[in-house]
Parts: C-alpha cells; structure tokens; sequence
C-alpha cells in the first residue's frame, strides 16, 4: 500500500514479522540508544533480577512498531505514540507488528497499535494518532 | 520516597539530532528507510532534510535532577508516550530537560510498588517545543528496599 488514504476504519497495515531476536540485535539497540541496562545484554546480571535470561528493552520494540508508518511520511506524520509495557520479549522470541485504523476524524488517524510474540501473547500495546497534512 | 522530587526540574542540555546516531538508531530498530538515512531522499522530500525515528529522544541527554537518584538496575519501563509537533530533522539542535511530574506507591502481587512519572521536552533554536515525552518507570519493592536501606 502506498498511501493510508485507501485505508479503512477496521483495517489493518501490513504487519511485519521480525527475524527471532537475537543477541547482537540488543548489544546493538544498547549502543544505538545508550541503554547499557545490563539486563538487556549480560545473561548473569538478568539472572540476578530473577529473569531466565537477557531480555529485550522495551523501547526496542516500542522502536520496531513505529515502523509499520516509515512509508508513510510523505503524507504525514506520528503525531502521539503511546505504549504500555505489557509482557517480556526474550532471546529468541518472534515478534509480529500490527496496526489497525480504529478512526479516522479529519485529517487524524487513530491506529491501535501492538506486537504480539509467538505465542499470541501482546509484548506492547498502545496507539498511534497519524497526523496527515492537508493536500 | 520520591514525592518531595515532584515538580523538579532538570539542567537544560543542548543535543544535535546527530546523522551517525540516525542512522545506527534506525538500523538498531531495523528501519534502515531512506526518509531517514538518504540524503538525496530527505532533500526531495517535504521535509528538505532527512528525518529520525519517533522513538529516537531515547538517544538524548535530559540532564540532571538534583537530588533525584534511580538505580540503574531493578527499574521496570512501564508506558512510554511521545507527542510531536513536527518529525525531528537531521542536523537540528534540539534542548533538552525534564521534570518530574509525579510519584505515588500502590500495592501489588509483588509488593509495595513505586510510579514515577517523568515528563520530557525537547525544543528547537527559537525555542519552540518540537516534542514531549513522559515515561512511567516502576520501581520494584526490592529495589526501593535498597534505596532506603
């Protein structure tokens, strides 16, 4: 699709399926964000945090959904992104973005927005108001 | 333990929406799209310049709060929102600060539980906010166990 404008209410973008993560995504995203968190990078240190194993920083995947709008920049923008942590993104996990248009008011869009892992379980959850500019 | 914080405010700190820090962020997040990291892209599109991921003021520096000292370990994210006048241009400058906006305990399966809320802004030279942002961290009872203690 390459415009929202065909989009209806009750319909979705094209969710995108991420590669399972792995450990270098994170030491990556680390860097990238300055987040040395080590619970994200070092397993022992998570362990100490009663987790199994090195999990994904939320913003990671809040980072990763809001890329189901990148194409649609020419005719708008992300207004508000809000997003609730819901659940842990761990080594290995397959993480499906979605969005579905919820309303349309004028030239705002409201997307519910969330990824969900392998198991169908939501990681993150929020909304998106699309700001389009006027043509 | 953090109430008396509520309404402080940070040391404003200046920050360059950097091109390098673009591009590693997109790549970071997967989204190597050209909007963001093509130069030739960024001048055709309406934005005359490249733009960065909304998710990219993780990346800035908001200064200090006095007094205000979390652990960096034991922390939980729990919601995260970003309000945008307009995308943040490559190249930019962009000053930073942030306020505490709240803070309150509630008890839960795990305990007594901490809510801070932090909000955040970013502004552009005329100083027109481009952004804001308020982040909600929860801090486990085991944690603020060795805060007091």
């Amino acid at each position: 699709m390459s415009s929202l404008a065909e989009l209806k209410v009750g319909e979705s973008i094209k969710e995108i399926q991420l590669d399972p993560v792995d450990r270098i995504t994170l030491i990556k995203y680390a860097g990238a964000s300055g987040d040395y968190n080590p619970i994200h990078t070092i397993d022992e240190e998570a362990k100490k945090v009663g987790l199994p194993g090195i999990i994904a920083h939320g913003m990671w995947t809040m980072g990763n959904l809001s890329k189901l709008f990148t194409d649609f920049y020419g005719e708008g923008f992300i207004q508000d992104y809000t997003i609730r942590f819901k659940g842990m993104v761990f080594l290995n996990d397959v993480v499906t973005l979605q969005a579905e248009l919820a309303e349309e008011n004028e030239n705002i869009l409201r997307f519910n927005v969330r990824a969900v892992n392998q198991n169908g379980n939501e990681v993150i959850k929020g909304d998106v108001l699309y700001h389009r500019y006027a043509s | 333990m953090f109430k008396e914080h509520i309404g402080k405010q940070s040391n404003k700190v200046k920050n360059i929406v950097e091109r390098g820090a673009v591009k590693k962020f997109a790549e970071a997040i997967g989204d190597l799209h050209p909007i963001f990291i093509d130069e030739e892209t960024g001048k055709n599109s309406r934005y005359n310049r490249n733009i960065a991921p909304p998710t990219f003021p993780r990346v800035f520096d908001y200064g200090t709060i006095e007094g205000l000292n979390l652990p960096n370990k034991g922390l939980i994210h729990g919601e995260q929102t970003y309000h945008y006048e307009r995308p943040l241009l490559v190249g930019e400058e962009i000053t930073c600060y942030s306020v505490i906006k709240n803070y309150f305990e509630k008890k839960g399966t795990q305990g007594e539980m901490g809510f801070l809320v932090l909000e955040s802004f970013g502004e552009d030279e005329s100083g027109k906010i481009v952004f804001s942002s308020t982040q909600t961290v929860i801090i486990t009872e085991a944690v603020r166990k060795v805060l007091i203690g």
